[in-house]
């Protein structure tokens, strides 16, 4: 029951995240909402994460002042955090199929590096064999595949025996990742470099850049995978079966729904996306897999993903907010010192943050009623 | 919260003096007054029966009084003191108990575990003491636990057992019963009258909450009627002690309708059977486990206009029959033909295109997606169907049109179609479903318990309808519980007992004769019936 109230709320309150402000709120003002759900939370957590790094020694201020120097008001920063997005929204897209249809795809990293390994291994090869647009639908393709075939075992023990998706999906994905891994060094390893990497992906046959800019035009791509899942599971028949599927098995297979195909579709669809996202970045930004690269962004998405309570434009606007976090910090790191991972504590503080924002409102709607 | 094992339950009644009262009590949700302006007493020793139809207001009564909720307006009083329940440990430290229509005991736990919830957790389980009470507490009561058994093997009834001997063992002063019947057996429930006596005669007070209205005369010693969240009526013991049970039924029909109980007639419907067969089931058997029973042989023929009556003790595998016809169960061998054309391969959804209509007795497990709106449950059996989805793309307007017909045609009480439907009342749902399934070309109709849990007047319509569908010339397999529901409106009754059919009887209106001959077929062996029970 718990899960169908997350969801409940989730679909009635998708007024409060950020994307839908204009939509009026019930009972309280919408601006005192925005203010305990969303700008409230955010100014918390950037005033705790201040308080740390005066304890440090190191000016928050300048901090936070390079982070938004860096990452929105310069143009070449603002063009990487743009580029960043890419895999995360692919990502984003993957975890809002899987969780609005009840499945705890929790594999996405595992799914996401095998995609990244197969295109980055097959995209060099067709280099001159096939035309540009061609070789890079192929290494997409690919990936989608591979993402999907790696998350058959936790499909079929979820669809056919019941077993929690939770617990498989993540066993699946550290074996992904040490699979991936393996495949560079020992299988698709290039002959003419002595670190262990896959061939690369020269820069002209890599996805187009957008206008004279260095952004990706992964980008698009990805702004497309998000909007064209969340239409397909709000507004489309399929959709709204795997939705049914997810909320209630007994209510779907009375409804004559089979639950077990439904169930593996689920996975096969937020898999493969996940796969698309290694693709994104590997063919749009990285050109080649190097051997124990994990940037583990699929983890990192699931709360973004939450936040937004699986809507896809929240999804969108915390995803540009948290990669402009990502590339600011990391040339913040390098001018002041304090090291990269502090990131994860601003990110850290902000969900904790947001989370007590959440339970807050709760609360006080509560008391209304 | 802690179990006080020493002081004795047995305090002499005092009559007259209510330990709890509710003075004025109003109580709102969103778009609906859920009690107006109530004030009730309740007195030890005394079985107090609130009675009322689906959505008059007495779970949220029950709710204010466990704590659960508290009053918008008005206020409770405990032995005369104003108090406030502002959660459910201050109801219990009040002595108040309260057994909920669906059990809340830990079905992994032993009976002993589940009975020292709560307790302090640096205590071990004072099991010697706790066996020494309940050995009290069976003389007394005709409690009988194994304190070591597993909760969820043992039956319904005895699980409801458990906590009443929870709420003995807290040495509470009242002790809520809510809907404690509708999960028993005829017999169960007669045990548990039998028992709430025993249980105020020793000093408790019991509020016992029903929409039964024979049981409220034969287990209370007091009748408040709730109505659409107000107080329509009371009847004091004197006034139900000088009644017989068909006198005080008609009094508590007139305070609850302000009409004559048109319904419990036993005139049956006019035959419309035609001779065209349209549902033909042969051999049907079904695997079975400890869980679920199987069907073995499960032959019927239905003609069109005709309604097939399936009655029995529940659990006997009826659900199962209903699942195999639909298509939901998997069979092990047998044949179901609709209009002679076989469709035992054919899928749930297929059967239902072609006009096999089932609908569940479990509505909110199975016949509805709780957290969907209501006007999305309306179309969840035609996803993808036209019009409601062109080319697989959802038309909003077009289910929203449809789910506002729906809700006025089968009068649903519900704020919007928007509302989630998990938050309507049973019989709202039961609405939804029954819209559902009549909508488009149906040639059978499969209903399972159609009027369980529905209040009179909407029982009295869904027979109407099941009437006029029949005459419609449509098959009707009607599977109920309540015999007299079966006797108003089959043409013909087919008794199942342990997965198999015991016997076809003609309806033919011989009244108590056939009603004895179809209760000694719905006994079929004696073991049979212990283990629904």
């Amino acid at each position: 029951m718990t899960m169908e109230d997350d969801i409940k709320t989730a679909s009635a309150d998708a007024g409060t995240n950020p994307a839908d402000a204009a939509t009026p709120a019930a009972e309280r003002s919408t601006f005192q909402r925005i203010l305990t759900v969303t700008v409230g939370p955010i100014v918390a957590a950037f005033v705790l994460s201040a308080i740390i790094l005066m304890l440090v020694g190191v000016n928050p201020l300048t901090y936070y002042g390079y982070i938004l120097e860096r990452s929105l008001f310069s143009g070449l920063g603002l063009q990487q955090t743009a580029t960043r997005m890419a895999p995360l929204l692919f990502l984003s897209a993957s975890l809002i199929i899987a969780f609005r249809a009840g499945i705890w795809n929790l594999g996405t990293d595992g799914q996401f590096l095998l995609g990244a390994v197969i295109s980055a291994a097959t995209a060099p090869l067709l280099v001159g064999v096939l035309p540009g647009w061609a070789l890079l639908l192929i290494g997409f393709v690919l990936a989608a595949l591979v993402g999907a075939v790696w998350s058959v075992i936790p499909a079929l023990l979820k669809a056919y025996q019941g077993v929690n998706e939770i617990i498989t999906t993540l066993m699946m994905s550290f074996l992904g990742v040490l699979m991936a891994s393996t495949l560079v060094k020992l299988v698709f390893r290039d002959p003419t470099t002595t670190v262990p990497q896959t061939r690369t992906l020269p820069v002209e046959d890599r996805l187009p850049r957008l206008f004279e800019t260095s952004i990706s035009s992964g980008l698009i791509w990805g702004l497309v995978a998000v909007l064209l899942v969340h239409l397909m599971m709000t507004r489309t028949a399929f959709g709204l079966r795997l939705r049914m599927v997810g909320a209630n098995p007994a209510a779907a297979a009375h409804a004559g729904l089979s639950v077990p195909l439904l169930t593996m579709a689920t996975f096969g669809l937020s898999a493969g996306f996940a796969g698309m996202a290694g693709a994104s970045e590997i063919l749009g930004v990285a050109g080649n897999v190097r051997a124990n690269w994990d940037p583990a962004y699929g983890l990192m998405v699931i709360p973004l993903v939450f936040l937004a309570r699986f809507h896809g434009v929240g999804a969108i606007v915390l995803v540009f907010f948290y990669s402009a976090l990502m590339i600011g910090s990391e040339s913040a790191a390098r001018r002041l010192g304090v090291p990269q991972d502090f990131t994860l504590v601003l990110v850290a503080s902000l969900l904790i943050c947001l989370g007590l924002g959440e339970f807050i409102d709760q609360r006080k709607r509560k008391k209304e009623r | 919260m802690d179990i006080v094992t020493e002081t004795p339950t047995n305090l002499p009644p005092e009559k007259g003096a209510g330990i709890i009262g509710i003075h004025g009590v109003t109580k709102r949700f969103p778009g609906v007054i859920a009690i107006d302006d109530v004030s009730l007493t309740f007195h030890p020793g005394e079985v107090h029966v609130l009675l009322g139809e689906n959505g008059a207001g007495k779970s949220t009564l029950v709710g204010i009084l466990a704590g659960l909720q508290e009053p918008d307006e008005g206020y409770l009083s405990l032995n005369g003191q104003k108090t406030r329940l502002s959660s459910p440990s201050a109801s219990l430290d009040a002595g108040i108990s309260t057994v909920f229509q669906h059990s809340v005991l830990v079905p992994t736990l032993t009976v002993l575990e589940n009975l020292t919830l709560g307790a302090p957790w640096y205590e071990r389980p004072p099991r010697d003491r706790i066996a020494a009470r309940m050995a009290e507490l069976k003389n007394e009561f005709a409690l009988s636990l194994p304190l070591d058994a597993i909760t969820g093997e043992l039956s319904l009834g005895q699980q409801q057992q458990i906590e009443i001997a929870r709420a003995l063992l807290r040495d509470s002063k009242v002790l809520i019963l809510d809907e404690a019947t509708s999960m028993l057996t005829p017999q169960g429930a007669e045990e548990l009258g039998a028992r709430m006596q025993k249980l105020v005669k020793s000093g408790l007070a019991v509020i016992f909450i029903t929409h039964k209205l024979a049981e409220a005369y034969r287990f209370g010693n007091r009748i408040s009627v709730l109505k659409q969240g107000a107080l329509a009526g009371q009847m004091g013991p004197e006034q139900i002690g000088s009644m017989s049970e068909d006198q005080a039924i008609d009094e508590i029909v007139r305070m609850m309708f302000g009409r004559e109980a048109a319904t419990t007639s036993n005139t049956h419907r006019e035959s419309t059977a035609r001779d065209e067969v349209v549902l033909q089931v042969e051999g049907l058997t079904t695997p079975g486990d400890a869980d679920v029973m199987g069907l073995e042989d499960i032959s019927l023929t239905l003609r069109a206009g005709e309604i097939l009556g399936v009655a029995g003790i529940d659990g006997n595998g009826q659900k199962q029959m209903a699942e195999a016809v639909a298509g939901q169960l998997p069979v092990t061998s047998g044949r179901v033909m609709l209009d002679g054309e076989d469709i035992s391969k054919a899928t749930v959804a297929h059967r239902r295109r072609r006009g096999l209509r089932y609908l569940t007795d479990d509505r909110l497990e199975e016949g509805s997606v709780a957290a969907f709106p209501v006007s999305e449950n309306t179309v969840l059996k035609d996803i993808g169907q036209p019009p409601f989805w062109v080319n697989g793309l959802e038309r909003p307007q077009r289910i929203a049109q449809h789910a506002r017909e729906m809700i006025a045609n089968f009068s649903v009480r519900t704020p919007s179609e928007t509302t989630p439907i998990g938050r309507l009342s049973g019989g709202n749902i039961q609405k939804v479903l029954l819209g559902r399934e009549l909508h488009g070309e149906a040639r059978v109709v499969v209903f399972n318990k159609p009027t369980y849990g529905l209040d009179l007047q909407n029982i009295d319509t869904s027979r109407q309808r099941i009437s006029e569908i029949a005459e419609r010339g449509l098959g009707v397999v009607l599977i109920s519980t309540d015999l007299d529901e079966l006797m108003a409106l089959s043409d013909r009754i087919l008794v199942m007992e342990g997965g198999r059919i015991r016997g076809i009887v003609d309806n033919d209106g011989s009244g108590e004769a056939l009603r004895l001959r179809i209760g000694r077929m719905m006994a079929g062996e004696e073991e049979h019936k212990q283990a629904s029970a």
